[in-house]
């Protein structure tokens, strides 16, 4: 894994050093640069020294047949994989739902509309998670279903602000020349308003990524599988191992999916943003 | 790749009102463009020139009246289509900061689907239009522009796809006073090469005078209180509103009007650092004047040489002479050139051409002369005009008295 993670962050700066042409904005964007690097590796290697000291001090840990029984038959990486398949169906629902959606508000007819559908995901977000997937398990039934809905809802509102934000922040007279240059409504979308939302997008979506492997942990109570089950059964259990490790899986995770939206923020900012 | 000549706009009862607004924000403007012509609107800020102008390309679509390119009438047609024939250049460049100068000039040709080899050379035609160097700025980022290179790609994208028309507004409002003057004088280089139609709206009178070859003087809604060449609206204001904007010091902006093109530029006797010292000496010797003007390796004004100087500095062309400090363009207005010939001890200074090369020198002696001359010429033409109105005058008052049955009608 950690002979990943550099390579990962190695295109991303290179074109940096070859795409800042200007003597002036290169020595200006250098430093800044440079200390993205190293945060870029200090993360991977924190978890890694995480994940290692955890591992060993988990083999070390005198485990009885209850704790046995409940990491048995791969039934960490099982949860582990519900995990990972909870938050990224759920991230890409979010995605699919919010980023429209916050581009529909923001067009000239629904910006009305804009603020009741923002107070509408509040709702969404203030709602306890745990009782808002209580409500939806009786709703739709145990499963991985309600799960993912409730993970969805709760997850909405970050992405969907911050799209309203950041296509609402674009400097109007840049909208303005777009049309005044014979771009059609789409092509201004798509060429101007969006690349230049991207910043903001993002941060929404590193935002709701991180919300939800942390919802997803509640999965479990909803029958919907994940970490959520390795910490519900240590702690029904009283096994301290079992639920130690359940938690730093999911903070390990959370971190790393973090790790993973930052690098892609560094990757899909337009360039000519950079030097702010 | 020859350039689309002009084309000419008529505007017809162009009118404008916003719901809730009683009054119209434009109302019901007449106006006739010829191609080719530098139009400038200009008057207060709310006189509603900048949405005359946007109704044009149909950022904002006029309520009532029609607007005709070259004879087409273009109120109807799909304003997508409408705008990829008139370029836009606005306020503080409105570049798009997320691509580099080339992606940005090149959207347009990009949009109406020219082939991709003709775009990239066109960039490169472009930014040399526009006086930066293609290799240099291409790659870069808006934000790594000064405020007047961003201004220039934002012309050079405006007149990318080689549209009849052009529409600028208020284009170097935020550059510096010194950059503007800069980019005034490309504008009207660029104009002398490409002669599009262009409508230039600006709030500044004396850039008006500077650029316009005609000015619409525009009041509230847009009423057009005078359209017509700088000249005739400096001698000859059609009434207080007018004057008013005109402002005092008249004649000094009359000298805005005129180029150094239009007036005599002298020859003078020149040699070059290349030239050996002798040749030097013998032109100083032989010369009607005891000067020469020493022009460096690439045919640019370097240093003013008596006949003294070189033997004060003992034969050595480095150290003898007083540097140039100051030139002109042809292009440079005839205030820019008296500005430097006063401060000249010698009262006189080198017009440059393409890339600083010599081409003359003007003297205060030329200026005086054409300047009378100038002055003498406007005040006989206001003199002239003054006559036609009065005649015209006196012609409506005795219309107006021998039939009255016009007059009801022009009551109602």
């Amino acid at each position: 894994m950690s002979g990943v993670r550099p390579e990962a962050a190695d295109p991303d700066a290179l074109p940096g050093r070859d795409g800042a042409p200007g003597p002036p904005p290169r020595a200006a964007a250098r430093p800044a640069r440079r200390v993205t690097w190293r945060k870029l590796l200090l993360r991977p290697c924190f978890l890694l020294v995480l994940l290692l000291a955890t591992w060993l001090w988990f083999r070390g840990a005198g485990l009885d047949s209850v704790a046995r029984n409940s990491i048995a038959d791969g039934n960490v990486w099982l949860r582990l994989r519900q995990h990972v398949v909870l938050t990224v169906v759920s991230t890409f629902f979010v995605l699919i739902i919010a980023i429209p959606l916050g581009i529909l508000l923001t067009r000239r007819r629904l910006r009305p509309a804009a603020p009741a559908v923002v107070a509408v995901a509040n709702v969404g977000q203030a709602t306890p998670a745990i009782g808002l997937l209580a409500l939806l398990v009786i709703w739709m039934g145990i499963g991985m279903q309600a799960a993912l809905v409730g993970i969805v809802v709760y997850a909405v509102l970050p992405v969907l602000a911050n799209t309203v934000a950041g296509l609402r922040a674009i400097d109007p007279t840049l909208v303005e020349a777009a049309r005044g240059i014979g771009m059609s409504a789409a092509g201004v979308l798509r060429r101007v308003e969006l690349p230049l939302a991207v910043p903001l997008i993002l941060a929404g979506v590193r935002t709701a990524l991180v919300l939800n492997v942390g919802t997803a942990t509640l999965a479990y109570f909803g029958g919907g599988g994940g970490l959520g089950d390795l910490i519900a059964s240590g702690i029904t259990n009283q096994r301290m191992p079992v639920l130690v490790l359940g938690s730093v899986l999911t903070v390990a995770l959370a971190l790393l999916v973090d790790w993973l939206a930052s690098l892609a923020e560094l990757l899909l900012r337009p360039r000519g943003l950079e030097a702010s | 790749m020859a350039d689309a000549p002009g084309a000419t706009i008529q505007l017809e009862n162009l009118t404008k009102r916003y719901p809730g607004n009683p009054a119209p924000a434009v109302d019901c403007v007449n106006m006739d463009i010829k191609a080719g012509e530098l139009v400038v609107f200009v008057g207060p800020s709310g006189c509603g020139k900048t949405t005359t102008m946007k109704m044009i390309n149909r950022l904002i679509e006029p309520t009532s009246g029609r607007i005709r390119i070259d004879g087409e009438d273009v109120t109807g047609i799909d304003p997508v289509r409408l705008r990829r024939k008139i370029g836009y250049a606005i306020q503080a460049s409105g570049l798009f900061p997320h691509m580099t100068v080339a992606q940005n000039i090149s959207l347009v040709p990009r949009m109406t689907g020219w082939p991709k080899r003709r775009i990239a050379e066109r960039v490169e035609e472009m930014l040399d239009l526009v006086g930066l160097d293609p290799g240099e700025f291409q790659g870069r980022y808006p934000r790594q522009l000064s405020g007047g290179q961003q201004q220039r790609v934002g012309v050079a994208r405006a007149l990318a796809a080689d549209p009849p028309v052009l529409l600028m507004d208020e284009p170097f409002g935020a550059v510096d006073p010194i950059t503007r003057d800069h980019l005034q004088d490309e504008l009207i280089r660029l104009q002398h090469e490409l002669h599009k139609t262009i409508v230039f709206v600006t709030h500044d009178f004396d850039e008006a005078i500077k650029l316009g070859d005609r000015i619409a003087v525009l009041r509230e809604r847009s009423h057009i209180a005078q359209f017509d060449t700088p000249e005739a609206i400096l001698t000859n204001p059609a009434d207080d509103f007018v004057s008013g904007f005109v402002g005092a010091g008249a004649a000094l902006k009359r000298l805005n009007l005129t180029r150094v093109r239009d007036v005599g530029v002298v020859d003078f006797p020149t040699a070059t650092v290349d030239d050996p010292l002798q040749t030097i000496f013998d032109r100083l010797r032989r010369g009607t004047t005891n000067e020469v003007l020493l022009l460096d390796r690439h045919q640019r004004p370097y240093k003013w040489l008596r006949r003294g100087d070189l033997m004060r500095a003992e034969g050595s062309l480095a150290r003898a002479g007083t540097l140039v400090h100051d030139t002109v363009t042809r292009d440079a207005t005839l205030r820019d050139a008296l500005e430097a010939v006063l401060i000249d001890n010698a009262g006189r200074v080198p017009v440059t051409g393409r890339r600083g090369r010599y081409e003359g020198v003007v003297d205060m002696e030329t200026l005086m002369n054409s300047v009378h001359e100038l002055l003498e010429e406007d005040r006989l033409d206001a003199v002239e005009h003054q006559h036609l109105l009065e005649e015209q005058r006196a012609q409506q008052v005795l219309e107006e008295q021998e039939g009255t049955t016009d007059a009801p009608e022009e009551l109602a």
